[in-house]
């Protein structure tokens, strides 16, 4: 369990990132801070690994204060993923999955051959093994991330918008492996995002931050959808504009789904019959039907 | 052409000498180079000092130096020691600037995944920001291989033998050929030089080099996206 006690991070340029924060993340639990840029979420995100400090306050790790903990042994125990993958352009995609392992010390060979597994794990060819990062795609490149996350077996994971800069074909089929692993492997994550839908999608609770570090609401996705705490949180998750409602509409060839904007969000299957509204699929969610007609993947943009 | 083939032996061996100056004096400004050009990466105060120091050190000419050297470090004028202190600083004096500027083209965002993974100031300099830098450091040390060996022909003047020795005997004793023969031997000497660091560099950084197929398996893999 990380638990957040007031904590307060003002930045020398007198910038106050998180005011006052306290939270407990519960275990085994994908926990998503989810907030638009300037509201401190990957601050939150850094103090867990020490990469920034707190200026006042602390946080524990199972009932640990981090404080005390000495942050290279502290973040070699704890997985982190980032944006644009962070891996070493210098090194092979095996040895940057090995990385972590060797630096405490397990022999390379040993590295390399867990390493692989990894490339098993997070669904890589282990062809690419001995690729360097530059030569792969982009998902593939998150990919390793992922697998270097995961190489020290670490109880958290930390995932700084490890999908923000992938393309939104691409952005599923990452989330679902996430959501996949999590499944097998039920770690600790903390997940920072600015995307509402990723963070409904991927997220046990959902925590939405405000300008400044402050809580807007703490939730399960369905508690904060269903009961949005303010005109902030509602407006954040497109409540107010309807965005989630789903309503049909005959346009000749059959009935459409049609969310709030009016885009196309699915095709209502077999529609000959009125009460085959069962079969409406979310615009979000992949098992939206895929017949001729039917919107791309990702049409849902803010 | 006639002096060349009876003088091949002189030849080699001034080829030798100039090497014995050349060599040591490039690797010494790139080790000495190094922690000075990290401090000037590193601090904002110590950049400022560092860069300009080495700047005007770049700027004393070079025959005054190699004559006023021996005086302050006490070796003999013609011994090579003081020529290979006198190329040293000025190798440093370039290098300094390359190192701090290689240092401070590394990929902010890779440096700060370092860390985050638990790389430690230490091992994460030598173990990826060096190696990240290193493109930088040998364009900059390719420029230090070149100048030092044409700076070296200066010591011939102080009576240091290598290839300067060439031209300066050719003049004064009118042979063309030696002339000739001093120059195109340093200029080869310098390309050599250059041709083994890039061959090292090819070495040593496999991953600069395959840049370009990787850029065609990405597109590759775009084009058969599409295609399925």
């Amino acid at each position: 369990m990380i638990e957040f006690h007031s904590v307060t991070k003002r930045f020398p340029d007198g910038t106050l990132a998180v005011d006052d924060f306290s939270l407990a993340l519960p275990s085994h639990k994908t926990t998503v801070f989810v907030g638009t840029s300037g509201s401190g979420k990957t601050t939150l995100l850094r103090m867990i690994n020490r990469m920034v400090d707190p200026t006042s306050g602390s946080i524990d790790i199972d009932g640990a204060d981090i404080g005390t903990l000495e942050p290279v042994q502290l973040r070699r125990g704890i997985g982190y993923v980032m944006q644009n993958s962070g891996l070493l352009p210098h090194r092979r995609v095996v040895d940057n999955v090995a990385t972590v392992p060797m630096l405490r010390g397990t022999p390379k060979r040993k590295a390399r051959e867990e390493a692989l597994v990894l490339l098993d794990t997070v669904g890589l060819d282990r062809s690419l093994a001995n690729r360097y990062p530059n030569q792969l795609s982009g998902g593939q490149q998150q990919r390793v991330g992922v697998a270097r996350g995961l190489a020290v077996n670490p109880n958290i994971l930390l995932m700084d918008e490890p999908f923000g800069a992938v393309d939104p074909i691409v952005r599923a089929e990452l989330q679902q492996e996430l959501l996949r692993l999590q499944r097998e492997l039920g770690k600790t994550v903390v997940f920072v995002t600015h995307d509402i839908d990723e963070a409904f999608l991927l997220g046990d609770r959902v925590v939405i931050l405000r300008t400044g570090g402050k809580v807007a609401q703490v939730g399960t996705p369905a508690e904060i959808l269903a009961n949005p705490i303010d005109e902030f949180v509602a407006t954040f998750v497109g409540a107010d504009r309807g965005k989630r409602s789903l309503h049909v509409e005959n346009r000749g060839d059959g009935d459409i789904v049609v969310d709030g904007t009016g885009r196309l969000a699915g095709v209502l299957v077999g529609s000959r019959s009125p009460t085959a509204s069962s079969t409406v699929g979310t615009g979000e969610s992949k098992a939206g039907p895929r017949g001729p007609g039917a919107p791309a993947q990702g049409g849902d943009s803010r | 052409m006639t002096w060349i083939w009876s003088n091949l032996d002189l030849i080699w061996d001034r080829t030798i000498d100039h090497l014995v100056l050349s060599v040591p004096s490039i690797f010494l400004s790139f080790v000495i180079a190094l922690p000075f050009g990290w401090l000037a990466h590193r601090y904002r105060t110590s950049r400022a000092v560092i860069l300009t120091t080495v700047g005007v050190l770049y700027a004393i000419p070079s025959l005054p130096l190699f004559i006023v050297l021996p005086f302050i470090v006490g070796t003999s004028i013609r011994s090579p020691l003081n020529l290979i202190i006198a190329l040293t600083l000025y190798g440093v004096a370039l290098m300094v600037r390359v190192v701090a500027d290689g240092l401070g083209s590394v990929d902010r965002d890779v440096q700060q995944s370092a860390t985050a993974v638990g790389f430690s100031g230490w091992t994460s300099f030598w173990q990826v920001e060096l190696p990240l830098a290193g493109p930088v450091l040998l364009a900059g040390l390719r420029v230090v291989a070149v100048s030092t060996v044409s700076l070296a022909t200066v010591g011939a003047v102080i009576g240091a033998q290598n290839l300067g020795s060439l031209f300066t005997d050719g003049f004064q004793r009118g042979i063309q050929a030696e002339i000739i023969a001093g120059i195109v031997a340093t200029v080869l000497l310098a390309l050599a030089l250059d041709a083994v660091l890039v061959l090292l560099g090819r070495l040593l950084m496999p991953w600069t080099r395959r840049s370009a197929s990787g850029a065609r398996t990405r597109r590759d893999a775009v084009v058969a996206g599409v295609a399925t």
